[in-house]
């Protein structure tokens, strides 16, 4: 059977796939994969099991009203992008994006090949944008798609649209590589826009290889972006703080319940009919 | 006498059930259509049908009987026959027919009469483009003669074919020499580019390969594909096998500290043990359904925060129901907790699969402890005030079951009314009493 998908082979595991209950059960740190497209080239990857990196990434758009400047068929300027949660620069994980417009665009498919990862345009119409990843070799070579509806027009039509409040609408989301080569880690690690977790002791990671790269300006981050000030702030602290409380409430029925649960199970049966 | 009253009452009567007899009929078939029986009308749901149906008493109608008909005798000619055949038919009066003339228009059968166009060559093309080691001349010429007069039905030009030669060998040869002809005769590249043969040639070597494969297949005996099911079902159990270390791997991690306490309880005399290895089917179960879920997450090598979060909600959903996923949800809601995270950190994920667990656990109690409340209900027969303790537990109830609990406040005034077991909503109940009667 030929399997398309990457064939594990623990190191310290037995040929035969049964032997489980004999396996040792502390697993293997590092395991060596095949991946499908170098079936050819036989090259051996090791990845890093246990280590789970993520990339927190905020996409969207920016819409302004163009005023007096609009027209029948452009009547908003808009800017869709992907950026680091926090600002920083994705070019170390992230290869291109490619935008996929609207079939109406000239040219709808849009590809950003160093950052700031971003498209703008001009038009009179909402609709949804495809937002295609792409990672550098080392770290995927799969492609990750986002969506996102491209919103014009704000929630409340109260009055005329106002040119310097644009409709901002920003996505949080986290690209997560569950099993990150030790090339890609060694490289990362480091990066103030990937969160890597504390390593495991005696990891060996090789040398960090840099990749090309691909910017001609000299920063990829969009701490100084010009529209940075209309960037909205995602924080967890809020959610946590709703969700430890959601949690409480429900588990104090919870104890309610099943306290009332032991109190019944005392009754029914001092009543139970004779015969 | 009497019995004249008694004959004259039942004459009366029956007459008048006579009467009520013959008057009903004719009320009826006038209600019913006539044609099909009562019966079969009232399957329709005694309404007429849409579509027009048959109308069953033409059916048994003799048709029509038109006037006489009247046959010449005619000759006629074909038009698809090239020598100058006439043949007499019989025609009938129906079609026009001024005496003796034949009627308008060809031998109707004429027109079926379709041929292929095979191209014809000269000799010069054939000097110039058509030269093959392998074929003679007279051979070609004999192979586009059979494709003519056989319609490019290989199978039987093969067989008519003065020389074995293969079906496969005679296509090659046909559609090589109309490839050559066309691109010879063509104008520029461009004309013919949408011709069929220019835009896949034949290629002998995947047809024999093809047929050869395609006869394999149909001349497998039974034998050989059970075998090649059993090679399969064996494939598939290997690959579950290393998809299941994984997953015991996975549970090993997760339950290691489950099984430290089991390991604890073991010491302690059997009546603990129990409720312990109650507890850990009821653990591996949910944890077995995250294991694969997170075993399968990391097969990817990429993958968003909130798909993670996806798959794992709906493997937790698995074994719920849609009523209580949406009560599930509603819950989250009343809490003033997103359905989805608008901020999916990992930790923020982890925390938001946490409540909606507990949220299941929660709702799993109530549904408890209402079964509970029905079993005693079940037991007391509507009688309320003997039990001491059940009035505060009535009134805990409703309080805590105010998240979407309507239906518990219903169940007790319909308890209150009637002293039986509620009835629709609740099966559960019902099951209960008749068991324990």
């Amino acid at each position: 059977m030929s399997q398309s998908q990457t064939l594990p082979l623990k190191r310290h595991q037995d040929e035969n796939p049964r032997d489980d209950d004999s396996s040792d059960i502390k697993p293997s740190r590092l395991k060596i994969s095949l991946p499908s497209e170098d079936s050819d080239k036989k090259i051996l990857i090791k990845r890093v099991k246990d280590v789970e990196i993520c990339v927190p990434i905020v996409y969207g758009t920016i819409a302004f009203f163009l005023g007096r400047k609009a027209s029948e068929s452009q009547s908003h300027k808009w800017t869709v992008y992907v950026r680091g949660a926090s600002n920083e620069d994705l070019s170390a994980v992230v290869k291109r994006v490619v935008f996929q417009l609207h079939p109406s665009f000239n040219n709808p498919t849009r590809v950003v090949e160093s950052p700031p990862f971003e498209i703008s345009e001009c038009g009179w119409g909402e609709f949804e944008i495809a937002i295609t990843l792409f990672f550098h070799s080392d770290a995927c070579e799969k492609q990750l798609d986002l969506y996102h509806h491209l919103k014009l027009y704000p929630e409340d039509e109260s009055g005329p649209q106002n040119t310097k409040r644009p409709v901002v609408i920003e996505s949080y989301n986290e690209v997560v590589f569950p099993e990150p080569s030790e090339a890609f880690l060694a490289r990362v690690q480091n990066h103030p826009a990937v969160v890597v977790p504390r390593l495991p002791d005696g990891l060996n990671l090789p040398s960090p290889v840099p990749v090309e790269p691909m910017n001609d300006k000299e920063r990829g981050d969009t701490k100084d972006h010009p529209l940075n000030h209309w960037f909205l702030n995602f924080s967890e602290a809020d959610e946590l703080l709703k969700l430890a409380a959601a949690r409480q409430q429900v588990q104090a029925h919870i104890v309610k319940l099943r306290r009332q649960l032991t109190l019944m199970e005392g009754l029914p049966q001092s009543k139970q009919p004779s015969g | 006498m009497d019995a004249k009253d008694i004959l004259g009452l039942h004459k009366n009567s029956f007459p008048s059930s006579l009467d009520n007899k013959k008057s009903r009929p004719p009320k009826e078939s006038q209600r019913k259509p006539d044609g099909i029986s009562r019966e079969v009308y009232a399957l329709t749901g005694g309404m007429p049908p849409l579509m027009p149906s048959i109308d069953a008493s033409q059916l048994k109608k003799k048709p029509p009987t038109h006037e006489k008909v009247t046959w010449q005798w005619l000759p006629f000619t074909n038009s698809a026959r090239k020598d100058d055949l006439h043949l007499y038919h019989w025609v009938s009066h129906n079609v026009r027919v001024v005496n003796g003339v034949l009627p308008t228009g060809d031998y109707s059968f004429a027109k079926y009469n379709k041929s292929v166009d095979i191209i014809k060559y000269t000799d010069e093309e054939y000097e110039k483009y058509l030269t093959d080691p392998m074929w003679t001349k007279e051979e070609t010429n004999e192979l586009f003669d059979l494709c003519e007069r056989f319609d490019l039905r290989f199978v039987v030009i093969a067989d008519r074919f003065p020389s074995s030669r293969t079906v496969e060998e005679l296509k090659d040869r046909y559609y090589s020499v109309l490839r050559a002809i066309l691109l010879a005769r063509a104008a520029s590249s461009g004309d013919i580019a949408t011709h069929p043969i220019i835009k896949e040639p034949y290629n002998v070597s995947q047809e024999m390969e093809r047929k050869r494969a395609l006869s394999m297949v149909l001349s497998q005996t039974r034998q050989q594909e059970k075998r090649d099911e059993e090679v399969l079902i064996e494939a598939k159990r290997i690959a579950e096998l290393r998809m299941a270390s994984k997953v015991t791997e996975q549970s090993q991690l997760a339950v290691a500290s489950n099984a430290d306490a089991e390991l604890t309880e073991r010491a302690v005399p059997g009546e603990t043990v129990s409720p312990s290895n109650v507890q850990l089917p009821q653990m591996v179960v949910p944890s077995a359904d995250n294991a694969s879920t997170l075993a399968s997450l990391r097969m990817l090598r990429v993958y968003l925060r909130t798909y993670a979060l996806e798959q794992m909600v709906q493997a937790s959903n698995a074994t719920a129901g849609v009523r209580t996923i949406k009560r599930v949800e509603q819950t989250l809601q009343d809490l003033g907790v997103n359905l989805k995270p608008r901020v999916p950190t990992k930790a923020v994920c982890a925390e938001h699969l946490e409540l909606r667990r507990e949220i299941l656990t929660w709702l799993n109690l109530q549904k408890q402890v209402q079964y509970k409340e029905a079993e005693g209900s079940s037991f007391r027969d509507g009688s309320y005030g003997e039990t001491p303790g059940t009035p505060k537990d009535r009134t805990f109830i409703p309080d805590s079951l105010n998240f979407g609990g309507e239906r518990v406040g219903k169940k007790d005034q319909k308890r209150k009314g009637h002293g039986a077991p509620p009835t629709a909503a609740h099966k559960r109940p019902r099951k209960q009493k008749a068991s324990d009667l």
